[in-house]
């Protein structure tokens, strides 16, 4: 456990040695609230809810996690650092998980940071803190599972670029093989069971009974699983590059 | 300490390393000579347990590599090739992060981080950021990273590269320091770095062993050992040249300079030459004939014509 502390702590080290760190808090927190107030309407709902700022998070963290998570393994591979971290004396799983769990530590803070419009709402009328909490804890395991596919995809290249463009690609994938204007439209031209079984890897399903208010046993399941599968991929792509 | 036994790795197709077997002990360096490609940064990515072998066995300490990682790598220190490092810390958070991995915290932690920082003389650049400093810097301070745990063995992939001399000087120093306690493989392109920090060499090419032996060994398979290099003053270069072929213990004469007044030619021994018969030889003659000797030079060999024929003839055979 110590080192994937030791880890985690570089990593850290690593967002805020640089000015990286404060201008994605910065950007995240302006684009959050553009989200909620200009495209969510979250005044005008007149609703004592923070429905409005969460709904938008699949489609905030399809571009703002993947930013935080491309360097992840392309930046060790740019670098030739990849060497020197695997010949310690750690184990390739102690680095993955201390990785992953630097940039989800640090997306929590980058979540964390949005309390004031918990306490806006708050003060403005008295919402259902169970909901707004069951939603952020569904909003901190929407960011986990993208970060997860993020890590997968930067151990895939060393160029950074690539690794955030197909991160993008398939956390759109997992948003859109749910999302009903577009599964209304597959269902036209492809049979029911082929929609319905890709449905069923999709985070809008799944994120939307957090928002709800339920935590749902399965719900949880599906976030773990998808934060599982792509770290197992990472460890499969390295392994890979060293054989 | 480090035990390679029938070591090989192939990329697909390609054999990077065949079939290779040696030994390192405690107090021994061993220089790893080999043109580019030949496998050498292979082998060691291999012995570091960076990569896995294809075939064979690497036993550093008592574990394997391959079977018992954690273990091997803790007795380990290595410097890779074009010596990496995270550019976005400073030189003692660096070290401080890879003396935390080894296992080492608290007071002994910052103990390590001064040793290592003194023995690679960084003092002066120890709180600044990585990616502000020079190559040299940058290279000691990769070094630094591989001695802060002070492991009982060291590898090293090209470690004087991108070095100034009086930095590669410093460094073969070092690496001649710490081989009296450790067992060391390094890895080089400059012969004469073989000659002054190694106890023992190996050369490799197209990833199998071609020679293996003392500095001196090497040198001794060159051509050019135990052969005599002459230089005389006023006399014709053919008759140099024709007098010393007539000495019973040369087998033969190259003229290095024939243009007179100075002339300079090469005598080669018969066979093995080392007992210094053709030297006296050599010296009798040019007082029968009254020569001007300037000088009469006994040669040990050259590592680079041994390192030439060496590499060169198997990638003939080839």
């Amino acid at each position: 456990m110590s080192n994937i502390w030791t880890i985690t702590k570089r990593e850290l080290g690593g967002y805020f040695n640089s000015p990286v760190a404060y201008v994605f808090l910065v950007i995240f927190l302006l684009m959050t609230g553009a989200f909620t107030f200009l495209i969510g309407q979250f005044m005008d709902s007149n609703q004592a809810s923070l429905r409005a700022f969460f709904t938008w998070h699949p489609w905030l963290y399809l571009f703002l996690v993947p930013a935080v998570g491309m360097r992840l393994w392309s930046e060790e591979r740019r670098l030739g650092t990849m060497e020197l971290l695997l010949t310690m004396p750690i184990s390739l799983w102690h680095c993955i998980i201390g990785k992953f769990l630097a940039s989800w530590i640090f997306l929590t803070l980058a979540l964390t940071l949005t309390f004031p419009i918990w306490i806006t709402v708050n003060y403005l009328g008295d919402p259902d803190n169970n909901v707004v909490l069951a939603s952020y804890i569904g909003s901190f395991f929407l960011a986990g599972a993208y970060l997860s596919v993020t890590s997968m995809t930067s151990a895939f290249t060393r160029n950074q670029v690539i690794s955030f463009i197909l991160s993008v690609v398939i956390c759109l994938f997992l948003i859109l093989c749910g999302f009903p204007p577009v599964t209304d439209v597959v269902e036209t031209v492809a049979p029911r069971w082929i929609v319905e079984f890709t449905a069923a890897f999709s985070v809008m399903p799944n994120i939307e009974q957090f928002n709800n208010g339920q935590i749902d046993s399965r719900s949880v399941i599906y976030f773990l699983s998808v934060i599982g599968f792509p770290l197992f991929a990472t460890s499969v792509i390295i392994r890979g590059l060293r054989a | 300490m480090i035990k390679v036994e029938n070591l090989s790795k192939a990329f697909g197709p390609k054999v990077a390393v065949d079939n290779v077997s040696f030994t390192v002990e405690r107090g021994e360096i061993l220089g790893f000579l080999g043109p580019n490609g030949a496998g050498k940064s292979t082998s060691m990515r291999m012995i570091t347990g960076y990569i896995p072998p294809t075939a064979g066995v690497v036993r550093v300490g008592d574990h394997d590599v391959t079977e018992n990682p954690i273990d091997a790598k803790r007795l380990i220190g290595y410097l890779p090739e074009s010596a990496p490092l995270y550019t976005d810390m400073t030189v003692e958070g660096f070290l401080g992060f890879c003396a935390e991995v080894r296992g080492i915290k608290g007071m002994k932690k910052g103990k390590a981080i001064d040793r290592a920082i003194e023995m690679c003389f960084l003092g002066d650049v120890r709180h600044q950021s990585v990616d502000t400093l020079s190559k040299g810097f940058r290279h000691r301070t990769c070094f630094a990273q591989s001695i802060i745990h002070d492991p009982d063995i060291l590898v090293m992939d090209e470690p004087t590269d991108g070095l100034d001399p009086n930095q590669k000087h410093e460094m073969r120093s070092l690496i001649r320091r710490m081989g009296q306690t450790k067992a060391i493989i390094f890895s080089t392109h400059i012969l004469e770095e073989v000659e002054s920090a190694c106890t023992r060499a190996i050369v490799i090419d197209e990833g199998k062993i071609v020679a293996n032996g003392t500095p001196d060994e090497l040198k001794s398979k060159s051509e050019s050992a135990n052969s005599y290099l002459v230089n005389i003053f006023e006399t014709d270069a053919n008759t140099v040249r024709d007098q010393l072929g007539t000495l019973i213990q040369a087998s033969k004469v190259t003229l290095v300079n024939d243009k007179a007044p100075n002339i300079t030619a090469r005598v080669f021994p018969k066979s093995g030459g080392a007992d210094g018969e053709l030297g006296r030889a050599i010296f009798d003659l040019a007082s029968q004939k009254s020569w001007k000797v300037s000088e009469i030079k006994k040669e040990e060999g050259r590592m680079d014509d041994v390192f030439r024929n060496i590499t060169k003839s198997e990638t003939e055979n080839n």
